[in-house]
């Protein structure tokens, strides 16, 4: 008999990201049985009792680099072991590549990128954007396990409780030789910041930085000043400004931070599908008839080369 | 080698989306359908490929009733080879682990090498599919990718890893892909290319051409069902904050601290 709530708990290399808290939590407050965290890859996770783990369960092995087969049969091993009547992930890159790949092996359903979950007689039921988040709809899965990923940042991120839990590790062996591919190389990026999917503050510039120099001098230090992620909109990436992977909207990166702050970008339908649902909207923008200011909780119409070293200035003093 | 493309009819990516009802979903009259854009980017891919004549055919499966052939067409016209529409009543309500069984039977039917799809459709953003179809097909699977190279019955293909880094997945043929934006430039279809494809057979396959279990596709065969469809929850009206840049700022970080507790 299936019950409780499994949650894979993503890390970077032993530290848990604020996604696993979240979740957890999000977890323990649904009750629909116990809350059993997943650790891939680590053989930690005794403090996630301290947010919603009831126990925490681990498998070895190296999973520093994604290889979609051996997270698969990682999940599957943890599934088989725990029964559980919910799965619940993230919608990291890695949950998005390898999730589907597990229902569609096991029979089951996976309801994507969900924002809301609720409990529902005793079955969890999630709700989500679709069509760009220009409309929502709720999502029930039959499948035992139900297999749902969450947006991140979609439930607030606890404090520990100071609690803790049992961790067992799982006779679960998962190798190179369960993939069928292999990671041979990992670019890595000019600078390192936070995923914009995951990013709980963000700045982001559009075309009217004028140039690469324009976004790099106005935009990169003003995220710095509030350790928010440098976002751009699509015209301001096409425009060879900003890298395609700081894109947000719908054929760039999907957001959902508590503060968005939108530097000269007008607000089209498709940049408002990348950032809607960001819980504070700052506009800037010197013309008053952009879309965008219909969206922002706050909206100032000016000059953002005049705003945008005030605005730092002011905020590396606030957060002083 | 044969390529598959797998392509889906969608709403145009600036419509402005009604809602009938909450059961009823979307209002569909006067919405400009395309094809999913992702999918344009799938199919650019494959056309390269043949191009560079590392492939023989493209073949584009689709989906869809008889309204969708026109996307279908369009992808002939930029240089398809051949398409299969996948249409049958009992494929009606399925999930995307049904709407993968269809596409992995029509495409393991004509023999394809290699497949390539969109990463997501921009009406339902499930992004499920293509990995499904290479779970189906027992094929090895890059998703997000926004390069790829081919080399005999090898591949390397890159995708983002998060913060900004790129893995380089290596592996072999045959493979399933899905496409991100990035990737290539989709190539518009010629007038030559048009006028061929009006004349086109567009074959059609149901659920017995391709040997589905009816109980495996459609609503009978469907995990997730969505329900009560509404409009994105209303936002709080904003406000325009006044005076000089400096005033603005200092009223904004004040709000921003005490009223709206983001910092």
């Amino acid at each position: 008999m299936s019950n409780g709530i499994l949650v894979i708990c993503e890390h970077d290399g032993g530290t848990f990201k604020k996604t696993a808290f979240e979740l957890l939590a999000k977890a323990k407050a649904l009750g629909v049985g116990s809350v059993t965290a997943l650790v891939i890859g680590a053989d930690g996770g005794a403090e996630l009792g301290g947010y919603g783990a009831d126990k925490v369960v681990t498998i070895a092995g190296d999973f520093s680099r994604h290889l979609t087969g051996a997270y698969v049969k990682a999940v599957q091993g943890a599934i088989e072991a725990v029964a559980p009547a919910v799965v619940l992930a993230s919608a990291s890159a890695e949950a998005k590549d390898a999730l589907p790949r597990l229902a569609a092996r096991l029979g089951l359903g996976l309801g994507t990128e969900v924002t809301e979950l609720r409990n529902e007689g005793g079955a969890v039921v999630g709700r989500r954007p679709v069509y760009a988040g220009k409309a929502f709809v709720d999502v029930a899965v039959s499948s035992s396990p139900a297999l749902f990923t969450v947006r991140a940042n979609s439930f607030g991120v606890p404090e520990s409780n100071g609690g803790s839990a049992a961790v067992e590790a799982l006779g679960v062996s998962v190798g190179a030789g369960d993939a069928l591919t292999s990671v041979v190389d990992t670019e890595a990026p000019s600078s390192s910041v936070a995923d914009l999917s995951e990013a709980d503050r963000i700045v982001s510039g559009g075309r009217s930085v004028k140039s690469k120099d324009g976004y790099d001098s106005l935009i990169r230090p003003l995220a710095a000043s509030i350790g928010a992620t440098p976002g751009a909109s699509r015209a301001c990436v096409d425009a060879g400004y900003a890298p395609h992977s700081a894109q947000v909207g719908q054929t760039g990166k999907t957001v959902n931070p508590s503060l968005y702050i939108a530097m000269g970008i007008s607000g089209a339908i498709q940049h408002l599908a990348g950032m809607r649902t960001s819980k504070i909207i700052v506009a800037v923008n010197t013309d008053p008839e952009a879309p965008i200011f219909q969206h922002a909780t706050y909206g100032l119409v000016a000059d953002m080369f005049e705003v945008g070293p005030l605005l730092k200035q002011e905020l590396e003093a606030a957060l002083s | 080698m044969k390529i598959g493309v797998c392509l889906k009819q969608v709403p145009a990516s600036d419509s402005r989306i009604k809602i009938a009802g909450p059961s009823e979903g979307v209002d569909a009259s006067d919405l400009k359908m395309e094809i999913n854009p992702y999918d344009e980017f799938a199919l650019e891919e494959a056309l390269k490929l043949k191009d560079a004549k590392i492939a023989k055919k493209v073949l584009v499966f689709s989906v869809g009733g008889k309204d969708s052939e026109q996307r279908i067409r369009d992808a002939l016209a930029r240089g398809a080879d051949g398409a299969v529409r996948l249409d049958d009543p009992a494929f009606e309500g399925s999930d995307s682990l049904g709407i993968a069984r269809i596409l992995a039977a029509a495409a393991q039917k004509e023999g394809v090498g290699m497949i390539l799809a969109g990463k997501q459709a921009i009406d339902d953003d499930n992004s499920q599919v293509p990995a499904m179809i290479a779970e189906i097909l027992g094929w090895p699977q890059v998703t997000v990718v926004d390069k790829l190279e081919v080399s005999g019955d090898s591949f390397k293909a890159w995708r983002q890893s998060g913060g900004g880094a790129r893995d380089v997945v290596s592996g072999s043929l045959p493979a399933v892909f899905s496409a991100d934006k990035g990737m290539n430039t989709p190539r518009y279809a010629k007038l030559r290319g048009i006028m061929m494809a009006k004349r086109k057979k567009i074959p059609v396959k149901g659920a017995s051409d391709l040997g589905l279990d009816a109980g495996s596709v459609g609503a009978a065969g469907a995990k997730v069902t969505l329900s009560n469809w509404g409009e994105p929850p209303a936002r709080p009206p904003g406000r325009k904050l006044e005076g000089d840049a400096s005033a603005m700022v200092k009223e904004l970080v004040t709000l921003l601290r005490d009223e709206a507790k983001v910092l």
